[in-house]
């Protein structure tokens, strides 16, 4: 910036007198070269410009205000389904069209008449402020600490044990309510991040398998090799009519409960543990992320991959679901899976491991 | 008149009169007879499979086996079905120009006839999902496109996205935008699970459930309304924040420099 300042400015300034720093001496090559001489606006000196920036200041804030009242205006009579075609938006709803715009031109004319008004109208004269040590002298601080021994001599701190001690225990104390109050997050969960819908099921009495598309229960051979079912549980003893999705904790419940079905020809199926999970070649996986629970169903069908959108944690679940990639820790859960008397795929227990994200308790 | 009767013991009236009733006979026969059509039907179905064998030969051989049956470079065909071969073929996505993580879709070279010939042959390997009619895939129901959404939200968007704008997968494999894909393709995809994409079989997603989808994947594409003006690719927070940081912070980037740029001094220097 100094040097591009061209050097006849500077004598210039002293010679005008305008300048308001201090004079440069001249065989000091880094010598505060001050200020430059204070330039007039149009405004400063020609009234009419001065009127006419003043109209125009004001007449940004009119439209400011008019454009409020259009705001007020489009909440009250623009009916919120409405789409109109503005180009180049395309189709759009005319309400969050006519809000926003409105809102911007009231807000934007507003701050362009606060720039205006300060670039034309308020004095633009450069003033330099120097800055000082913000330290108190040593007579105001020594003046200070002289009332301070004072007022706790004063207050008998030192002498008066009890007062101090309670006074302290007290202050001690009081945090302690804020810590109570963490016990609102509660009540702690217990066994519930261990068992899903599907605990309910017994060997005597298992849960059916119901797709969600169809909300019907299936059979193996519905399921074809290179397919992606969703399940959730069908009726069981707490829930006889199966998880609805009109259920008050449908969301709460399918966020565990929630299956992946697939087939593999049962020799491309490289765990025999995983195969003998499933039934015939039909797997059963949790839908719920390991890492921190997103659900998980982007299925490649011939690598047998499923990737998860949130980290990129990838299972391949022709190997139990094994973690070869991101971030999870435990490969997806997989649901023991059998047919009934009527051939229906059925789940005749709980998930061996816990579904969804890994917390301290967990069982191994 | 008069002649005819008088010819009518003509040592060859008998004849003639045999003649005009064989004919008769045949016409009416090849008229009602279903039989016929059958015989007919099946010679072209034949007729088309050997074309199909034909085309198949030149085109798809060299990777998927003089007769279908696969090799190192492709897979078998044995069962993947007509409907496979139409949307394959009509996309463009085969013949494949080189193997790679993804087969992508380009202009398709085939005439209607000769992939119809082409899925034939396929067909004829084994049994498989078949190329759907148009009133298999169009759906008439008013609320098909509310249903749609909702099943395309469950099954499909995990990898569509919300909007049927595509998305990335593992290894430079991707699932495509939907954008301006074919009623048809979008229907044999779901029923065959063309390359990684899982199928999602008649068993487990009937028919009617995917017009459903195929209605709602058209709207979305084509007359859905985006009540937030520009949609930018419908692809999420990454391009909106992309374009509000770069756009709209750029534009008041640009607003400021130009009101300093612009003196109000009397003396323009
Ligand atoms: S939640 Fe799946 S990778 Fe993070």
């Amino acid at each position: 910036m100094s040097h591009d300042m061209s050097d006849d400015k500077l004598p210039q300034a002293h010679a005008a007198g305008e300048g308001h720093g201090e004079a440069a001496v001249a065989d000091n090559p880094f010598a505060d070269p001050g200020l430059p001489p204070h330039e007039p606006r149009r405004t400063d000196i020609d009234e009419r410009a001065a009127k006419r920036a003043e109209r125009q200041v004001s007449l940004l804030f009119i439209v400011s205000m008019l454009a409020t009242v259009g705001f007020i205006a489009s909440y009250v009579s623009i009916d919120a389904d409405r789409i109109v075609y503005i180009f180049p938006l395309g189709h759009i709803s005319a309400l969050n069209f006519a809000l926003g715009m409105t809102l911007g031109v009231a807000l934007f004319c507003i701050g362009a008449g606060a720039v205006h008004w300060a670039r034309t109208l308020m004095s633009d004269v450069e003033l330099p402020a120097e800055r000082h040590a913000i330290e108190a002298d040593d007579e105001t601080r020594a003046d200070v600490i002289e009332q301070f021994k004072t007022g706790a001599a004063e207050s008998g701190f030192g002498r008066r044990k009890m007062i101090r001690n309670t006074l302290i225990g007290s202050m001690a104390l009081v945090p302690l309510s804020g810590v109570m109050l963490l016990r609102d997050l509660g009540p702690l969960p217990e066994k519930k991040l261990d068992v899903t819908g599907w605990n309910e099921a017994t060997p005597n009495a298992p849960i059916r398998l119901v797709n969600m598309n169809t909300n019907e229960p299936m059979k193996a051979e519905d399921i074809a090799v290179g397919s992606l079912t969703f399940a959730k549980p069908g009726p069981s003893a707490l829930r006889p009519a199966g998880l609805q999705e009109s259920d008050e904790d449908f969301q709460e419940a399918i966020a565990k409960d929630a299956l992946m079905l697939i087939r593999i020809q049962p020799n491309d199926i490289k765990d025999a543990d995983s195969a003998a999970l499933g039934f015939e070649g039909v797997l059963a996986y949790s839908k719920i992320c390991t890492h921190v629970g997103c659900p998980i169903s982007l299925y490649e069908q011939q690598t047998h991959h499923a990737l998860c959108p949130c980290h990129q944690s990838t299972f391949d679940l022709s190997d139990g679901a094994r973690v070869i990639f991101g971030p999870a820790g435990h490969p997806l859960p997989q649901l023991k899976i059998v047919t009934d008397a009527s051939g229906y795929l059925v789940a005749p227990g709980g998930f061996e491991h816990p579904v969804g994200p890994s917390f301290w308790e967990r069982s191994e | 008149m008069k002649k005819l009767s008088a010819r009518r013991r003509h040592p060859l009236a008998a004849l003639v009169v045999l003649l005009f009733a064989l004919a008769a006979i045949g016409g009416l026969y090849a008229e009602f007879a279903p039989a016929e059509n059958a015989q007919a039907d099946s010679s072209a179905q034949s007729l088309a499979i050997d074309e199909g064998k034909r085309l198949f030969a030149v085109g798809c051989s060299s990777c998927h086996g003089l007769n279908g049956e696969g090799s190192s470079t492709g897979p078998s065909l044995v069962g993947v079905g007509s409907a496979a071969v139409d949307f394959q073929v009509g996309t463009g996505r085969m013949p494949a120009q080189q193997p790679g993580a993804q087969i992508p879709k380009k202009k398709n070279i085939y005439s209607q006839s000769d992939i119809d010939a082409m899925a034939a042959f396929v067909a004829s390997l084994g049994p498989g999902p078949v190329t759907p009619t148009k009133d298999q895939y169009t759906s008439t129901e008013t609320d098909a496109i509310s249903k749609g959404g909702e099943l395309f939200r469950t099954n499909c968007s995990q990898c569509h996205n919300f909007a049927g704008a595509g998305g990335a997968l593992t290894q430079g494999k991707f699932a495509p935008s939907l954008e301006n894909v074919d009623p048809k393709h979008i229907y044999e995809a779901m029923q065959t699970g063309p390359q990684n994409m899982p199928s999602f079989p008649d068993t487990t997603m009937p028919e009617k459930q995917k017009q459903e989808i195929v209605a709602f994947v058209r709207y979305q594409a084509n007359e859905a309304p985006n009540p937030g003006g520009l949609s930018l690719g419908s692809l999420g927070p990454v391009t909106e924040g992309l374009f509000g940081w770069i756009f709209g912070l750029g534009v008041l980037i640009a607003i400021a420099i130009w009101v300093a740029a612009h003196t109000t001094k009397a003396k323009k220097s």
